[in-house]
């Protein structure tokens, strides 16, 4: 439940869901988003789930703070149509051309490059959020031992596709850009697809994601 | 398809097509975009008579170098910004904020914004472009939007879907007044900062980085001390939020922000300085005001107006 609604700037909500990172809060944060986006309020516009937290922007010109403030305090998030979240099967590929990191992951978490892939793939992550560029998810929880930190210094290019982890999450590089979450492999499909306006995103909060891993020439092979 | 076109001889630096942006998609990671400075995007294309969320040619710095071959248009250009028109090989400067018309053969020269960033170039017409959720804005981060989603480049050829009949030139007068005080909302992890780092962001002066785009305006000063944690867990950003990483520097995120963000959020703009914020240029001196909530929304309102009385007479 939201503990706390305070104004972000003068043109959004910012509800407060707690500190805690779990699939139960952050199932909550999901059911408000698909609930709000369904009802349609005048006025509101972008909505920013995470976590923990849910941002609700809106249009200064057409509602007020206190307006929306009303409005997502009645709002019975048990009334929002049962929304449809499903598993994904996402291939990754770990050969050395791709996972980047890996020798890196092996100093810090003290595991050989079977037992990190071991831990890692055919499991289910639960994804929390997408963000920060259009259609990454972030992706949890990884074991204990498999935790890692950022790298000092992130890079400049992290190439499209590439599949990497920090702390307690995976994530996926829909496209070229800076980075500093640790590589360990490079999946061949389009994660973030534009030309998709209606779906561009293959993976959405709520969903449930599986690594497989395939092989060097599974990889240069599956788009054909 | 009309047979009226434009060639860019120049480019530019960062010359893109923009128009009203997206609202509804930051839970896929896609920002608003847009052009920039919104009241000077909507007085470019009521001055050559476009519906206001027509896609405009948006610059920064140095403009582009254009030339424009078909029937009589209208074009205006607004901002801060100096401009020439060459038409059967005379050049004459022009002004701001009043409508010229062009014809076959004649080009305009972008040559720089004056003290500010941003500059707006409207075409009486609407140009053939690819819209992408409901706006042709280009991130070129993404690669969305029109022009497969990257700067306008040399030899490109942009063609008119239709042009617009009505061809009255008109003019207003408008000055960009220039702001130093921004006003700012207290931010959600506002007591993140020490005593003194809180006292710093209010009456310290700060100076634009040469770093900011787009995306973001960096700043550069005094350090804002952090007592707390210098991380939080990524949520959710909005355009105007200031971002205060480890380092101690200010960042404010602009209209092609990254959605969600892991530092604490010290401050946000308020919505009346926006447009005005935005059209700082590196070197600039900012200082931050505080602002509550109601007096923002008193401000906003305001300001919106005086943009809505600007439109009207035109």
């Amino acid at each position: 439940m939201i503990k706390n609604i305070s104004n972000l700037g003068d043109a959004a909500l910012y509800c407060d869901f707690g500190n805690e990172v779990n699939k139960s809060i952050n199932s909550q944060v999901i059911k408000y988003f698909k609930t709000i986006k369904e009802k349609k309020f005048e006025g509101i516009n972008n909505l920013t789930p995470s976590y923990n937290k849910l941002i609700i922007s809106y249009d200064l010109k057409k509602t007020t703070f206190k307006e929306v403030k009303k409005f997502i305090e009645k709002i019975n998030i048990e009334d929002s149509e049962k929304t449809k979240s499903k598993t994904l099967e996402i291939p990754v590929c770990c050969h050395e051309n791709f996972s980047m990191d890996i020798k890196r992951l092996e100093e810090i978490l003290k595991l050989s490059r079977e037992k990190i892939l071991e831990n890692f793939l055919n499991k289910e992550y639960f994804c929390y959020m997408t963000g920060f560029i259009a259609g990454m998810p972030f992706l949890g929880d990884l074991d204990e031992n498999m935790r890692a930190q950022r790298l000092e210094t992130p890079r400049v290019k992290v190439p499209k596709g590439s599949v990497a982890l920090t702390e307690q999450f995976a994530n996926i590089y829909t496209f070229e850009s800076p980075g500093g979450w640790n590589i360990l492999g490079n999946t061949p499909l389009d994660v973030f697809d534009s030309s998709k306006e209606e779906k561009p995103n293959l993976i959405n909060p709520g969903d449930t994601v599986i690594f497989k891993e395939i092989t060097l020439d599974q990889y240069k092979n599956y788009n054909e | 398809m009309s047979s009226n076109y434009l060639d860019i001889i120049r480019p530019g630096i960062n010359t893109t097509f923009q128009d009203k942006g997206r609202d509804h998609l930051y839970h896929i990671g896609i920002p608003f975009s847009g052009a920039m400075d919104n009241r000077n995007y909507l007085i470019a294309n009521k001055l050559v008579n476009n519906n206001l969320d027509f896609p405009v040619v948006e610059f920064a710095y140095q403009g582009p170098h254009i030339k424009y071959s078909g029937e009589k248009i209208n074009f205006a250009i607004t901002g801060d910004v100096i401009f020439s028109i060459k038409k059967n090989n005379a050049e004459i400067k022009g002004n701001c904020y009043q409508s010229y018309q062009i014809e076959n053969g004649d080009e305009i020269n972008i040559l720089s914004t004056n003290k500010s960033v941003y500059g707006y170039l409207a075409l009486g017409g609407e140009l053939d472009l690819k819209f992408q959720w409901n706006s042709c804005s280009i991130n070129t981060k993404a690669n969305i939007g029109s022009n497969d989603g990257k700067k306008l480049d040399t030899g490109q050829r942009i063609n008119f879907k239709k042009i617009n009949s009505n061809k009255d030139v008109k003019k207003i007068n408008y000055i960009n007044n220039k702001i130093e005080n921004i006003r700012v909302i207290k931010g959600t992890n506002f007591d993140y900062f020490s005593e003194q780092g809180k006292q710093t962001f209010y009456e310290k002066e700060f100076i634009v980085s040469k770093l900011s785009d787009r995306m973001g305006m960096r700043l550069e000063g005094p350090k804002i001390e952090n007592i707390f944690n210098t991380n939080i867990k990524s949520e959710g950003l909005i355009k105007g939020v200031i971002q205060v990483p480890a380092d101690g520097n200010p960042i404010i995120m602009l209209s092609d922000h990254g959605t969600v963000g892991g530092y604490p959020k010290i401050g946000a703009v308020a919505s009346v300085d926006y447009d005005r914020l935005v059209q700082m240029a590196p070197g600039s001196k900012i200082k931050f005001k505080e602002i509550n909530l109601s007096d923002a929304e008193t401000l906003f309102k305001l300001y919106e107006m005086e943009t809505q009385n600007l439109l009207s007479q035109i």
